[in-house]
């Protein structure tokens, strides 16, 4: 238990650090963008194939088990659209980012510790943890939420797609239901959802990775550990979020 | 000149430095030898300030290092060019990013004047077309060249080298040993290198520091080193047979 707090006091001295005494803009820049491209642009692919076929799979799964004559098949559409919006495209994304982003953010730094590619540039007074990570966590905190809407609109595609190839349903009930009691309140709590898991993960990535030390398995075992904590952090977040931005 | 007043130095409860007083001195290349485990990168890491301290002081010349903030230290390190082990290149840069970063972070210099710099520091080190190529495709001797040239770009006063041979076959060795030595009498610079090999103690030992487990036990030059009588540190110097003959020949020969 004193082990957990210990951690937990080290990870805000870690943020301390990171938002104290910044380098110069022009550098931060250059590494923002960078690592919009490695984190971000370099994502899309991976949440836009999920996304596909979790949306075809929702709507394949509601045609089969709201199999009724009192309900209106346009309900398929809605509840795609909910389900995407309110969990799978903020919540499912996060976790699935966690995996690929954080534990790359974790072996990087980790690596860069045990090189001593961080004494490097803590000798040339560089902030390193500033250096290193606050561009890891404004690129994943600005880019996120466009996977996020990305996600959104591509699981909305892969629903009517199945509807239209297998003709389990009429795509224009499916699109009239899209279009059902639409808030758009909903997106912009997804967006803050996104936004926080996505400081979550890089965040503790970065911190897993900062401390990390030893050797290459060492690296491994951080980037590990990385993943897992982010995973559940984001699932703790998500609960609370809910009930804060919800309710 | 830097000096090191009194440094005590342990890692959870386990006492690595142990009372090490030492000076260091400009414009000649300063050695610290020892073991692998003996606490020499601790020590480099120690003046440089990558490890505080628990007691004692490290002057650079009157400045007390130990005693300055995080602001205050940046002006000295400024002055400060450190080689690591490695190298530490910074692995998702090229080799001309990694040499001009000093110069990003520390002047506001034009592209053109940093490039310039930048290719003057890596003809020092005798590297041509190699500055958009990144750490991953260069040999250990490339990596320890660009290393050399990233410290040296901001006209270091005090260079810090942490093993700067080892993994280099002996050849390479002794071009890194030289050049590092050159630079050291040509900028006047006050040079710290950790080595554990005896071709860099014999050629470019202006100053040794022998240190065991923790503890400095001799100090001296090379010329010095050959008659020393403490069997720690002949043990240690002398330990292939080669060594011991050099050593036979050099006494005898007197
Ligand atoms: N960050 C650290 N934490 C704990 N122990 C360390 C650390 N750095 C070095 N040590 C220990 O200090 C001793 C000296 O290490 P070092 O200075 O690296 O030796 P060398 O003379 O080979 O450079 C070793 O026993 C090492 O295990
Ligand atoms: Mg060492």
């Amino acid at each position: 238990m004193l082990k957990i707090f210990e951690l937990i006091g080290r990870y805000f001295i870690l943020m301390g650090k990171v938002f104290s005494r910044p380098e110069k803009a022009s550098i931060y820049r250059r590494r923002i963008i960078y690592e919009m491209e490695s984190l971000g642009l370099d994502s899309i692919g991976l949440t836009a194939i999920i996304s596909v076929f979790i949306g075809a799979v929702i709507t394949l799964q509601m045609c089969i088990n709201l199999d009724s004559p009192f309900i209106p098949r346009s309900l398929v559409g809605y509840a795609t659209r909910e389900t995407m919006i309110l969990e799978f495209s903020s919540t499912v994304v996060a976790l699935i980012l966690a995996g690929k982003v954080g534990s790359s953010i974790a072996s990087e730094i980790g690596t860069m510790r045990i090189t001593e590619q961080i004494d490097a540039l803590e000798i040339m007074g560089v902030n390193s943890a500033s250096y290193l990570i606050l561009p890891k966590i404004v690129a994943g905190v600005v880019f996120f939420p466009f996977l996020t809407i990305l996600s959104i609109l591509i699981g909305i595609l892969g629903g009517w797609m199945i509807a239209y190839l297998t003709g389990i349903m009429i795509p224009a009930d499916y699109v009239e239901g899209l279009l059902m009691d639409f808030r758009p309140y909903s997106i912009t709590y997804s967006l803050i959802k996104t936004a926080v898991f996505a400081y979550i993960i890089t965040s503790i990535s970065a911190f897993y990775g900062y401390y990390a030390k030893g050797n290459s398995l060492e690296v491994g075992a951080a980037s590990t550990r990385a993943v897992v904590v982010s995973s559940v952090v984001i699932m703790i977040f998500n609960l609370m979020l809910t009930q804060i931005l919800l309710i | 000149m830097i000096r090191a007043e009194h440094i005590v130095k342990s890692f959870e409860g386990r006492t690595v430095l142990d009372d090490v007083s030492v000076e260091f001195e400009t414009g000649k290349t300063n050695l610290i030898i020892g073991r692998s485990g003996s606490g020499k990168t601790v020590l480099l890491k120690s003046l440089v300030g990558l490890h505080e301290v628990d007691s004692g002081r490290v002057m650079y010349d009157d400045v007390d290092f130990t005693a300055l903030g995080f602001r205050e230290r940046k002006a000295i390190r400024k002055d400060i060019g450190m080689i690591f082990q490695g190298g530490a290149l910074l692995d998702s840069s090229s080799v001309e990013e990694n040499v001009k970063l000093p110069l990003d972070l520390f002047t506001s210099q034009s592209e053109a004047e940093k490039l310039e710099r930048v290719n003057f520091c890596l003809q020092r080190v005798r590297l041509e077309n190699v500055n958009h190529l990144y750490p991953a495709e260069l040999s250990g001797g490339m990596i320890k060249r660009v290393a050399i040239a990233r410290a040296i770009v901001l006209n270091p006063k005090y260079l810090f080298c942490d093993e700067p041979n080892s993994g280099l076959d002996p050849q390479t060795s002794i071009v890194i040993d030289n050049l590092i030595h050159e630079i050291t009498r040509e900028y006047n610079i006050t040079t710290i290198i950790n080595t554990h090999d005896m071709n860099s103690v014999m050629e470019i030992g202006e100053k040794i520091v022998y240190i065991h487990q923790g503890r400095k036990w001799w100090e001296g030059t090379k010329d010095e080193i050959l008659y020393a009588d403490n069997r720690e540190l002949n043990d240690f110097v002398f330990a292939s047979a080669m060594a011991k003959r050099a050593k036979d020949a050099a006494v005898s020969g007197r």
